[in-house]
């Protein structure tokens, strides 16, 4: 089987017209097999683009995308409860939990589970798998020995499994909204500050060196992963579907690059050349896959 | 009123003894691995110290809940089954659990033993509790410290099993069992190591003008002028440098202490059958004399008289401190 191509949920808070046009080219012109839609960061942000989903679906779709609906990550007061509750009855599309609430309104009905979700091990896998879950996107943190391990547990369950290989790593989620605190406002009365900063608000040290990424709620990597040099050995593992996140850069272009890697009609060196040719806003990173700090970028020979 | 159980840190065995004979409850500790998420060089229990340290409270009539709260990966899961089983040996009153694969092993292993939900599992909503009790038949939830009282309310009303709360000590400003940020800095996994800012990667690099920088790793999380007292370099309370910020600020939160005391009796009478210290990493000072103070208070309460609450504001005496989500939600 020939690994899929897959673009996880648009995390930060693009303008509603700039969504809808990101996804009409990318069914028209990316070629990825998967496409997550959904705001999985901040039940806030949703009313800006609930009315355009009917319409990026269908367009999607008929550009030969799957079109998986992915859920919110945070789920404490009533309207997100709500939102979650209805998440779990849509069934037009298969769905995509990131938060426990779900899995207690899906109730056994089919669905996937998400990167935010904690699922580090087999056994844990298997008891989701037993309650419906026919899919997983392993946490972005997981080093290589335990992606090999899940891909085996996920083959013997008939469950696919799917990998993050590039884009900003998630590294927290809080309740606290740390866009709105940088402008000095609440979550309540954030005027949703966080849509100026389509790639995250950068972060950097007190000697100015870059380090995280706010998004709203949730803390990102400064860096970007990039497994490209690692998904020969997924595919060994038996790893089905490599996920790039979409970030402000050319995606058309990254997700042709990553297509390209998986079939193998380029080559890991040649993969390197055309993602710096885009240079893009962040440097890679491939630390966590090799069980060090996930900021780090290690050759193809390094521990 | 009902009664509320103190649930205490006990980091060692003799913190263990120093909180049971302050007036615990319930102590929580763990075992010296990767199996909960305070494992800290230094801290924690071999199996005959736990074996003993359920011997000790158990004579005392307080109950030992053991933290078995880490997410085992794939491949390691042995070590984790081996605490759980240890733990029902040893005759622990709860398991404390975060991961759904443990939770289901404990539930099936060793059905009469408890189960109580550890705030690494991050459940927030009645939902997400509920689908705890439904599958694993959990006994209690450690609710993430996200919520204010009046919303612990309205959660109390909707779940069918007991809640317990942090009243006192760390805060933590991410997503209890949602945070990679010691593992991006460090390759050490809050989550799946149980370690959060390793002091084995603290470094203080004291500058020429006798400034210090603390760093953890590759990166510097705060700067303290020369006369400051530097703090621990805690990676979600560092000040950071953003686009429109004149100055580093605490982008995420300053270094504060949760304390609850003020809220103790709102929090009783809303139904909140357990307290939480936070503070296994802490010495045995300061677990007698935080969990002397919190014995007196709920006593206080409980005899319907105001509770001497000065005792508590004063042992964060120097520190700030904050009523963090609780109080309001201004804080989220």
């Amino acid at each position: 089987m020939t690994g899929k191509l897959t673009l996880g949920p648009i995390v930060y808070h693009w303008e509603a017209e700039e969504k809808r046009d990101f996804y009409a080219r990318i069914a028209d012109e990316a070629p990825v097999d998967t496409v997550y839609v959904g705001e999985v960061i901040c039940s806030k942000r949703t009313p800006f683009f609930d009315a355009h989903m009917p319409e990026v679906i269908e367009r999607l779709e008929r550009g030969g995308k799957q079109v998986v609906l992915a859920s919110l990550s945070e789920v404490v007061i009533r309207r997100e409860r709500n939102m979650m509750a209805d998440f779990c009855a849509i069934d037009s599309h298969e769905i995509e939990l990131n938060n426990t609430a779900g899995l207690f309104d899906i109730d056994g009905r089919a669905h996937r589970i998400g990167p935010l979700m904690n699922v580090y091990n087999e056994r844990t896998l298997g008891w989701l798998a037993g309650k419906g879950a026919s899919h997983v996107t392993l946490p972005v943190e997981v080093p290589r020995a335990v992606v090999g391990e899940m891909a085996r547990a996920a083959d013997a369950l008939g469950v696919g499994c799917e990998v993050q290989v590039f884009g900003r790593a998630s590294l927290a989620v809080s309740a606290r909204c740390y866009h709105a605190r940088a402008h000095k406002r609440t979550k309540d009365n954030c005027q949703f500050v966080c849509e100026k900063d389509p790639d995250g608000m950068p972060l950097s040290t007190v000697n100015g060196q870059s380090f995280l990424t706010v998004n709203g709620i949730q803390t990102l990597s400064h860096s970007y992963v990039d497994l490209s040099g690692e998904i020969d050995e997924m595919v060994n593992m038996g790893i089905g579907h490599f996920r790039i996140m979409p970030q402000q850069a050319d995606m058309v272009a990254v997700a042709g690059i990553y297509a390209d890697r998986i079939a193998g009609r380029r080559d890991g060196e040649e993969t390197a050349a055309r993602l710096a040719a885009l240079k893009l806003a962040a440097p890679l990173s491939n630390g966590f896959w090799h069980g060090r700090e996930g900021h780090r970028r290690f050759g193809p020979r390094a521990a | 009123m009902k009664r509320p159980e103190l649930v205490c840190p006990a980091g060692t065995p003799a913190a263990l003894r120093t909180a049971v004979d302050a007036g615990a409850d319930a102590v929580y500790c763990g075992f010296q691995n990767a199996t909960n998420a305070r494992n800290f060089p230094g801290l924690n229990f071999t199996p005959a110290e736990m074996e003993q340290g359920v011997a000790y409270a158990h004579a005392r009539g307080a109950k030992v809940l053991l933290a078995v709260n880490s997410f085992p990966t794939a491949g390691r899961f042995d070590l984790w089954r081996e605490a759980v089983d240890a733990g029902a040996r040893f005759g622990v009153d709860a398991l404390i659990v975060a991961d759904i694969g443990v939770a289901a092993y404990a539930a099936e292993a060793h059905p009469d033993l408890r189960l109580h939900l550890s705030v690494q599992a991050a459940a927030s909503s009645p939902e997400a509790i509920r689908y705890y009790v439904r599958e694993f038949g959990v006994r209690r939830v450690v609710l993430p410290r996200i919520l204010t009282v009046s919303e612990i309310k309205d959660v109390k009303k909707e779940i069918p099993c007991e809640i317990e709360t942090f009243i006192f000590g760390n805060h933590g400003l991410m997503v209890e069992g949602r945070c990679s940020l010691t593992n991006y800095v460090t390759g050490l996994s809050t989550n799946m190591d149980g370690v959060c800012s390793p002091a084995a990667q603290v470094h203080y690099d004291k500058e020429a003008d006798g400034s210090v920088a603390t760093r953890l790793g590759d990166f510097t999380i705060d700067r303290f002028g020369a006369g400051e007292q530097a703090g621990y370099p805690t990676i979600c309370k560092g000040r950071y440098h953003a686009a429109g910020r004149e100055d580093a600020y605490y982008a995420f939160e300053e270094p504060i202490s949760l304390n609850l005391a003020t809220l103790l009796p709102q929090l009783m009478a809303a139904g909140v059958e357990a307290f939480k210290i936070e503070g296994r990493q802490r010495s045995r000072a300061y677990v007698r004399q935080v969990v002397g103070a919190f014995r007196g208070a709920v006593d206080q309460v409980l005899a319907g008289e105001d509770p001497e609450l000065a005792d508590l504001v004063a042992l964060t005496e120097g520190q700030k401190q904050t009523q963090g989500a609780a109080g309001s939600k201004k804080w989220r």
